[in-house]
């Protein structure tokens, strides 16, 4: 999951206190003043790096999304500052008992861009349009959420996505109604919804545009004028344009059903240094940017800028390979464990308000098991336990990334030096293999069986603890190398559970287990957090990233 | 003249062709091929076999290689993995940013090298050009991308007087039918457009021209002693020609001849200090650009933009090469 | 093609030194008018210093070479600064900064020197090619060394890198190759110079073999210009060892004590600890500074133009 953690994020609850300012300030006046100026009504977010495809379906980065969330809206979409499925374009659902039938009641009166109406047949022509790409659009690199919600396609020449996808048909009794059918359960569906890949778009604009006109066969895709110059939803920002490498603009939707908001211009400048984004900041450049490197936030903050956090829904962990035929002896992972001090860890690499991680889902997610076997910081422990192995003399490789910055990883560099000086402090020898980010981190730790541990993490795409976990351990894989079927199919058991409270229940016991196990050490939740100019206000952080700028204001 | 041109031109073709293959081998020769660099996290091996197939890495070598440059002929470099966007494009996209850096680079390098190195020249021996010879070294010396951090870090972070990232103010609605920001606005009449271009360029070109100059500077320098000193300049001197036709028509003309071939030489430099100077300032160009391919790894945009910049670089050459001829009294006559 | 083989290269032509008696006493030339000029003092006493230090480092750092005493101290918006103990305070990771800054000293030297003899040897053996056959071979031999020069050097250092891996040989690797071509067309310019000297000639009218004639006359009589430029090279291998660095292609630990990466990862902390910026990067550009000035010390002294006057 390249998203894995491009996106990520979480944060404060930002979102309540930004209403309540929206409207104030509103009353508070100044209209005149605002319009007559002109200058206030744009706002400026530094990019790490272009978006993929102002195509949602064709996205799956983070970038991407960002601008996307601003153009579009699903079905469904989250409670301000949650992770939580809330209603959007649908204004409720229903579930059949068998769970094979999803019946959507639509918002009225809501039109596309381009002025075609919001309906359950463009419901329709999406779920259609997703369910039938073929060719180049079935790669990872596209249709990615699709790939993995539904778990295939209508056909396919690829054995494993031909026909296997759990969708099967799409009904639209009256224009408000849309319902549709399953082959077999898929409880995540309505969390699911929320990503910015399922957001409806304009069935004329797709096919005047030729949305699905991906061409490049035998070379990689070219995507074709709908995803870079033709974006057509219902959101609250109307698509400008695209200098790539230099920025996207948006202007305001003025027929928005929903609130049309104080920033009418959103302008997306890219900008992929970290440090050229703060300092584009401190220049007054830009409005804001994310991803704020831990050791900027108190010198921003001196400086007058605001900081503001997204609540963790993400885990940073220490895989251990169990290939390795040292790492196989679960003693030799206890000492290791006991070894890492965490604490330190997080008080000398991570952000402040980073919370020490026990499990491998965070605290917010359902699931989440307090009892878990915990591994305190012990050294004399852990040498004991490599004495116990006959490992007394170990050496290790530990790959860790670099050149990338994560939302649970915003130092790789740092956190690795540390966790080497605990092991080295034990005894263990360490040999540091860094390795660029993509392709070949990635590739080494997921795609081989050639590493010794490793620093990866995650950050959820939407609240489900089987988007976390089972991402992990819901099947034999070069990442952790062990074979476990009766975890595996403990996991694949709690998914399916007919009661939330049931499902909770047996994921808490997974997570025990897992813990038991001990495939990796959980280190921490950190805290992603964004930069502001002083007269931003409102900004609604989300910890799934849901943020959309109409609720922004800007103060005098 | 137009014989020496052809011939220069014909030359590149098989410098060219030899690089055409040096690059197909380099990214076959790959860790983990190029398949990898397309495929994200908890990417599968069918997936990876997948990309293989789609993209033709599975076929024979030399098919892969005549394929290659059959798609080259065709202007085809291939496509950004990263941006999914063709390289081409993408190149021609960001070319005019970086033509208008360099050449603002190349003025500041020009514009006051020249004049310093004479100066210095004049005053042999003495302060000025014992403080010329110093403060070109050490310009020189210091890392590209660090004298570019302190620049931006003083003048845009800390005074404020400079921008510190970007080619145009974002808020700023103007038009651009060339590419080429400060030409735009002169075209379409919105002096403002092209006075912030100008302002955008101010920080980077004077990182990036900074050894250009120091060079310049030291090769006018020596170059303006040596003819000076030269029997012919003497003889001149004896005959009683005029002091400031002397030093405008021999002195200088002479000792431009091998600042002319250095300047040339610059254009190497400069395309390799854009790569550093456009990461800094976040500035749109071809360097940054191909930064960003280094650290994601997108080698169908390192193989394609070498294989651009090698051309660009060489015409580059040619042109100093035909203007030096121009200057070269002895050229001319052939 | 670059601006140190035109400068250079017309230096190789004295008509004087054709005999070892002579080819001394330029030496011994260059060594008097070396003493004379201030430049060349201070660039010798710099490269002087440099290379103690780097010899020396285990004697004079406080700690080992990515040891992480000051470990606890640090916080994600606290570095601690100078103290006793530290006399240029600690780095994001808890190291000692003078420390890492005397042992970088040794991984700049060797970089540079191993980078410089690869370039060097790699030079030598095409240019001695193409110096001693000419024809085709020379032809050929000067086709492939324009080929590498077609590439701006940096770029190529970075794809050269890109290949091999993140590791520091193949930093050395890289900047080594890069100046192959230099080194080659020196050397093959200077024999050149050479060969239509009298001296060459008079060699070959005695019955010396071609071999003969280029071991023992030829290539004494080119090396000086090779020389100087090889002083040159390792101020700019320290610079392009940063600047790959910069780029992520440095290799080893965050911690490894080397300039380059430590003047890149302290561009992160520039709100924190200034310090960490500043002083690898005044180590950089003196080291090369002090390359440079006795490097061009060395060119002046050994130039047979200027020793006219």
């Amino acid at each position: 999951m390249r998203t894995f953690l491009r996106f990520a994020a979480s944060g404060v609850a930002v979102g309540l206190v930004l209403t309540g300012c929206a409207a104030s300030d509103r009353d508070g006046g100044g209209t005149a003043e605002e319009t007559s100026d002109g200058a206030r009504d744009t706002f400026i977010f530094a990019a790490s790096a272009d978006p993929a495809s102002l195509d949602p379906a064709f996205a799956n980065d983070g970038e991407s999304f960002r601008v996307g969330r601003q153009i579009f809206e699903g079905l469904v979409g989250t409670e301000p500052g949650t992770p939580d499925p809330a209603p959007l374009l649908a204004e409720s659902w229903e579930t059949s008992e068998d769970g094979l039938q999803y019946t959507f009641q639509l918002k009225e009166g809501v039109k596309f861009h381009d002025g075609t109406d919001f309906d359950a047949d463009a419901v329709c022509f999406n779920f259609e349009r997703w369910n039938n790409f073929t060719g180049v659009l079935q790669s990872e690199s596209l249709s990615y959420y699709w790939q993995k919600v539904n778990g295939g396609f209508a056909t396919s020449d690829t054995p494993s996505l031909n026909g296997t996808g759990k969708y099967e048909s799409c009904e639209a009794p009256d224009a408000t109604t849309a319902v549709i059918n399953l082959k077999s359960p898929l409880p995540e569906l309505i969390s699911a919804l929320s990503l910015p890949s399922f957001s409806m778009q304009s069935p004329t604009a797709l096919e005047e545009y030729d949305a699905d006109g991906v061409t490049g066969e035998g070379d990689a895709p070219v995507l074709p004028e709908y995803a870079t110059a033709h974006p057509t939803g219902t959101g609250p920002y109307v698509f400008d344009s695209w200098s790539p490498g230099e920025q996207v603009v948006l202007t305001a939707n003025e027929d928005y059903w929903g609130e049309v908001g104080q920033v009418k211009r959103i302008v997306f400048s890219v900008i992929s240094d970290a440090t050229a984004r703060r300092q584009a900041l401190q220049a007054g450049d830009i409005d804001g940017y994310d991803l704020v490197g831990p050791a900027d936030v108190d010198a921003l903050k001196e400086a007058g800028f605001q900081i503001v956090n997204r609540d963790p829904f993400n885990i940073l962990y220490l895989a251990m390979n169990q290939a390795n035929p040292d790492l196989a002896d679960v003693k030799v992972r206890q000492a290791i464990a006991h070894a890492i001090n965490k604490d330190a860890l997080v008080a000398q690499t991570l952000p402040e308000g980073t919370e020490v991680a026990t499990n491998f889902v965070p605290p917010s997610v359902a699931g989440w098991n307090p009892d878990v076997a915990t591994y305190d910081y012990d050294p004399a422990k852990a040498k004991a336990l490599l004495a116990e192995a006959g490992k007394s003399t170990l050496t290790i490789d530990f790959n860790y990334p670099t050149n990338v910055s994560r939302p649970y990883m915003p130092t790789p560099e740092q956190v690795f030096t540390a966790i080497s000086a605990d092991l080295e402090a034990v005894g263990i020898t360490v040999n540091p293999v860094p390795e660029p980010w993509s392709p070949d981190y990635l590739d080494r730790m997921q795609g081989t069986p050639d590493h010794g541990i490793h620093l990866l993490g995650w950050t959820g795409d939407y609240n489900d603890t089987y988007n976390f976990v089972s991402v992990f351990f819901g099947a034999k894989s070069n990442e952790w190398g062990f074979d476990n079927p009766e975890l595996f199919q403990a996991l694949a058991d709690a998914r399916y559970q007919p009661s939330a409270e049931e499902q909770k229940t047996a994921y808490e016991e997974v997570n025990a287990q897992i813990m038991d196990l001990l495939p990796g050490v959980p280190l921490a939740h950190p805290v992603p957090s964004l930069a502001f100019k002083p007269e931003i206000q409102g900004y609604p952080a989300s910890p799934v990233q849901d943020e959309v700028y109409n609720v922004i204001t800007i103060e005098d | 003249m137009i014989r020496l041109v052809l011939q220069r031109i014909a030359l590149l073709v098989p410098t060219l062709l030899g690089l055409s293959v040096l690059l197909f081998l380099w990214v076959r020769a790959l860790p983990g091929g190029p398949a990898t660099a397309l495929l994200g996290e908890r990417a599968t091996p069918e997936a990876v076999e997948r990309i293989n197939r789609l993209y033709g890495f599975d076929q024979p070598l030399l098919q892969q290689y005549l394929k290659y440059v059959g798609q080259l002929a065709t202007g085809n470099f291939g496509t950004s993995t990263r941006t999914n966007r063709p390289v081409l494009e993408e190149f021609l996209n960001r070319f005019p940013a970086t033509v208008e850096l360099t050449v603002l680079a190349l003025v500041i390098a020009i514009g006051i090298g020249i004049p310093l190195g004479y100066v210095a020249a004049r005053r042999q021996g003495r302060l000025t050009d014992h403080a010329t010879v110093v403060a070109s070294l050490i310009g020189v010396t210091i890392p590209v991308f660090f004298l570019a951090f302190l620049l931006k870090w003083l003048f845009a972070v800390q005074l404020g007087w400079f921008p510190s990232a970007g080619r145009q103010d974002p808020s700023m609605v103007a038009t651009h039918p060339t590419g080429f920001y400060v030409l735009d606005g002169l075209l379409t009449r919105e002096w403002d457009a092209s006075w912030d271009a100008i302002v955008h360029l101010v920080l980077p070109a004077i990182a990036l021209g900074s050894i250009p100059l120091a060079i310049i500077a030291r090769i006018t320098r020596a170059s303006v002693i040596e003819v000076q000193n030269a029997d012919y300049v003497r003889t001149a001197r004896a005959k009683g020609l005029r002091r400031t036709r002397l030093r405008s028509r021999v002195i200088l003309r002479n000792a431009m001849l091998p600042v002319s071939t250095t300047i040339g030489l610059q254009v190497g430099l400069l395309l390799s200090g854009a790569v550093l100077t456009e990461t800094v300032f976040a500035y749109p160009g071809i360097g940054s650009f191909l930064a960003e391919a280094i650290f994601n790894l997108d080698y169908a945009v390192l193989q394609g933009f070498v294989l651009i910049i090698a051309v660009v670089y060489a015409l580059a050459n040619l042109a100093v090469d035909v203007s030096y001829g121009l200057i070269d009294p002895r050229m001319r006559t052939r | 093609m670059t601006e140190a083989d035109l400068t250079t290269a017309p230096s190789a032509g004295d008509p004087r030194a054709g005999s070892d008696d002579v080819g001394a006493s330029l030496w011994r030339v260059a060594f008097r008018r070396l003493r004379r000029n201030p430049g060349a003092i201070a660039g010798a006493v710099i490269v002087l210093a440099f290379v103690l230090v780097a010899a020396f480092a285990p004697l004079i750092a406080n700690y080992d070479a990515g040891e992480l005493p000051g470990r606890a101290d640090v916080r994600p918006t606290f570095i601690p600064g100078p103290s006793d103990e530290f006399p240029l305070g600690i780095d994001r990771y808890g190291a000692d900064l003078f420390s890492q800054l005397v042992w970088g000293a040794r991984a700049s030297l060797l970089v540079g020197v191993l980078s410089t003899l690869v370039g060097l040897l790699g030079g030598m053996l095409l240019g001695l090619v193409a110096g001693a056959f000419g024809g085709w071979v020379d032809a050929l031999t000067m086709r492939a060394v324009d080929l590498m020069l077609s590439v701006p050097s940096l770029l190529l250092a970075v794809s050269i890198a890109a290949v091999i891996g993140q590791t520091s040989t193949s930093v050395i690797i890289a900047i080594g190759v890069v100046q192959v071509p230099i080194f080659a067309r020196l050397l093959r310019g200077s024999m050149l110079a050479q060969r239509g000297q009298d001296y060459v000639l008079a060699a070959s009218s005695l019955g010396l073999s071609r071999r003969t004639v280029t071991m023992n006359h030829v290539l004494p009589n080119s090396v000086s210009p090779v020389i100087v430029q090889a002083t040159l090279m390792l101020a700019t291998a320290v610079i392009e060892a940063a600047a790959l660095s910069f780029l992520g292609l440095g290799g080893g630990a965050p911690t490894t004590a080397e300039w380059g990466r430590m003047l890149t990862a302290a561009q992160n902390e520039l709100e924190v600890a200034p310090r960490l910026a500043l002083w690898p990067g005044v180590c950089i550009a003196v080291t090369a500074l002090g390359f440079t000035l006795f490097g061009e010390a060395l060119r002046e002294a050994l130039d047979p133009r200027s020793r006219k006057r």
